[in-house]
């Protein structure tokens, strides 16, 4: 039973945000959606930019995470996200932008509209959720996966001869000019969870600054399509995930300087 | 009076974008529209007038840039040819879905496939019957004129922003590569942010402040119910684009026994087999669709009450023509001529074709 | 040093039971129910309550945002 001389408002010390709606998430039990998306709404909430945030919704098991944070949304096609994010942030570069992605979207059928997001430089804010299988549409293969690993569409496995290698989307564009802060965390963990928080807020603040798109990877869990119960989900994450999709910041910096790229035609 | 200037029908799409309060432009090249996205970047209207313009990645990017533009409530538009348009038909579903305003150029060039950069007439189906997946339709209009390149531009965002639905300009190659003789509509400002809260404040992603609810552009609704109900309600706007927004224009048909039925450059053309026609002693007239969607499906049962035959001439295999026929109900004969692959008939062809399908058909 | 209590309240009816709290609580203070709620879910209730230091761990990781917690010190 809890303590009711201490439920108190005074008492408070965490609460849901006031920028999550308070709709039931229709995601599985123990998924990193839900966690993910409490963190941005918690980063816009302390940032007061609730009225100047226009999130980019994928498709995919996210697809609706317009109906749980209370801001305007635009739900993108899918893969096409940081198209929109594009010119929603050059048509009103006041706003703060950001997609919401998953593996499928963004690394598969998006992964020419992200690359080029990213290499122009776009101030804005990525948020790519990697959890190496397709959640949506029944747990298949995903460009992510890793080999090996047993998904709907790889009921053996991947096989490199058949499905190629694991894409690595984040290491990608921390090599491309236009980003400035690419970063890889998770949220299994009370201390990821408020580590992954920072990196978000970095994400959003860099917005202000105008140094280039801002990627976070958060490597998740997918309990359904994984077949796995969540809290074992989540180990199976560090002992497998981790070992391929090595966490921590691979860029904070800026974009490149122009002017060195002048030279080649001088 | 507007600017007297001689420019292509593709520079003049880019001149009458920046007059008429353009916030953004975003595409891709292609032959044959390149010179609107290249006279925009000669133009830096971002230094002026403050629109945004982007050569994007692909047309599918610049598709969902557009996307994304209307979303915010800003006029935007694009611009390509019809391999490019295929592209894009994946956004442009998604933009009549989400009851989304904007304008689309279609410079068409003879297909199918990659075809031939000659100018063609053969993306009636996929501009007029659906090409993306679903029940829409887009305001279509058919310029047969450099100057009506420029008016189009207005007039589309006008009928866009109208009924919250994309707008189609289905030039050809022809037009767009032509140099005319054109008045330039005058400056407008480009909508301030009060502007846009006032025309589109209800939906608009403009960020959501206290005082309303939170804005959402979506066309996916999974319950079966409310999904029937958003297609009623976008159905409603296209029945009463029918009963108020049709424009044709009729061309010596007071008196006119035969009628070609044509749109764009094919129009023209009809113009003078008119003239060689009546030459002859066949009284022809021309009833030229400016928008063909919604159809002068009304105009052409009417005259199809009086004259004796109908000659749908497009630069195609006879697309435009089901629309004619269903139009006319079976009373007269409806036939079609055309050229392929990027030909521009002859006028005397025309003729000829009038003569052997519909006078000598008899 | 100043000592705290702690309580969590759980949105029971909220909760999917995935039990990603029961093992971030550093006090082993939270256990899945033996009953379910409305929606057949093992819900998350604090099974120790006096060991409670309200440090926010569950409501943390909780993906559904449905754990408020409290504080004081005593």
């Amino acid at each position: 039973m809890a303590d009711i001389d201490i439920i108190k408002d005074e008492n408070i010390v965490y609460k849901k945000s006031k920028v999550l709606t308070d709709n039931v998430m229709h995601y599985c039990p123990g998924c990193s959606h839900g966690v993910v998306h409490k963190l941005i709404a918690e980063v816009i909430e302390e940032m007061g930019i609730q009225d100047k945030t226009i999130g980019v919704s994928p498709v995919g098991c996210s697809v609706f995470a317009y109906n749980y944070l209370d801001i305007d949304w635009q739900e993108a096609a899918h893969g096409r996200a940081p198209a929109l994010a594009t010119a929603t942030k050059r048509l009103m570069p006041d706003k703060y932008v950001f997609t919401y992605q998953g593996d499928g979207d963004l690394a598969s059928i998006g992964a020419a509209e992200i690359i080029h997001a990213c290499n122009r430089g776009e101030n804005i804010t990525v948020i790519f959720i990697n959890n190496g299988i397709y959640g949506m549409t029944g747990g298949q293969m995903a460009p992510t996966t890793l080999v090996g690993m047993k998904t709907a569409t790889t009921p053996y496995g991947r096989d490199v001869e058949l499905n190629g290698y694991p894409l690595k989307m984040t290491e990608l564009v921390a090599q491309l000019p236009g980003t400035c802060y690419v970063t890889r965390q998770s949220v299994h963990t009370p201390a990821t969870v408020r580590k992954c928080k920072k990196a978000i807020r970095k994400a959003f603040e860099n917005q202000d600054k105008k140094i280039g798109t801002s990627f976070v990877e958060v490597t998740s869990t997918c309990n359904s399509g994984w077949k796995i119960p969540p809290v074992e989900a989540n180990n199976w994450m560090v002992d497998h995930m981790f070992k391929f999709y090595k966490q921590g910041d691979l860029k904070d910096s800026e974009k490149d300087n122009p002017d060195d790229y002048k030279k080649f035609i001088e | 009076m507007g600017e007297l200037k001689l420019m292509k029908g593709n520079e003049v799409i880019a001149h009458a974008a920046m007059r008429c309060g353009c916030d953004g432009y975003f595409g891709y090249p292609i032959t044959p529209q390149s010179e609107v996205m290249e006279t925009l970047m000669l133009k830096k209207p971002w230094e002026t007038t403050g629109m945004v313009v982007l050569q994007a990645e692909s047309e599918v990017a610049s598709i969902n840039m557009v996307y994304a533009g209307a979303s915010c409530g800003k006029k935007v538009m694009t611009s390509s040819s019809s391999p490019g348009v295929s592209l894009m038909q994946e956004g442009i579903t998604y933009i009549a879905g989400a009851e989304l305003p904007c304008l689309l150029v279609n410079v068409v060039r003879g297909g199918p496939g990659l075809g031939t950069i000659q100018p063609a007439q053969s993306d009636y189906y996929q501009t007029c019957k659906g090409g993306g997946h679903g029940d829409y339709n887009l305001i279509v209009l058919a310029p047969a004129s450099v100057q009506e390149m420029n008016d189009f531009v207005d007039l589309g965002f006008e009928l866009a922003f109208k009924y919250r639905n994309p707008a189609m300009i289905l030039s050809d190659g022809a037009i767009g590569q032509m140099m005319e003789k054109v008045e330039l509509s005058d400056f407008k400002p480009r909508w301030t942010d009060e502007e846009i809260q006032k025309i589109s404040g209800s939906w608009a992603t403009t960020g959501k402040t206290a005082d309303r609810e939170q804005h959402i552009i979506t066309s996916l609704e999974l319950d079966s119910e409310s999904m029937e109900k958003i297609n009623h309600r976008i159905q409603a706007k296209y029945r009463k684009m029918e009963e108020e927004e049709v424009r044709y224009e009729e061309i010596q048909c007071e008196d006119a026994e035969y009628i070609f039925v044509a749109y764009g450059s094919s129009s023209r053309i009809c113009q003078k087999s008119i003239e060689i026609a009546r030459a002859k002693g066949i009284k022809v007239g021309l009833l030229r669709p400016i928008t063909l969607f919604p159809y002068p499906t009304k105009a052409i049962a009417k005259l199809a009450e009086r004259v004796k035959g109908m000659l749908s001439v497009e630069m195609s295999a006879g697309q435009m023509v089901d629309d004619v026929r269903l139009a006319v109900n079976g009373k007269i004969p409806v036939e079609h001529f055309g050229r392929l692959g990027g030909i521009i008939p002859t006028p005397d062809e025309i003729v000829e074709a009038l003569e052997q399908k519909i006078i000598g058909g008899k | 040093m100043a000592k705290v209590k702690g309580t969590i309240v759980v949105d029971k009816e909220k909760c999917k039971g995935c039990g990603l709290c029961v093992v971030a609580c550093p006090q082993d203070v939270i256990e899945l129910a033996k009953e379910v709620n409305g929606k057949g879910y093992n819900f998350a209730y604090m099974a120790k309550p006096d060991l409670c230091i309200g440090c926010a761990n569950c409501a943390q990781v909780c993906p559904d945002s449905i754990i408020t917690v409290y504080q004081t010190k005593i």
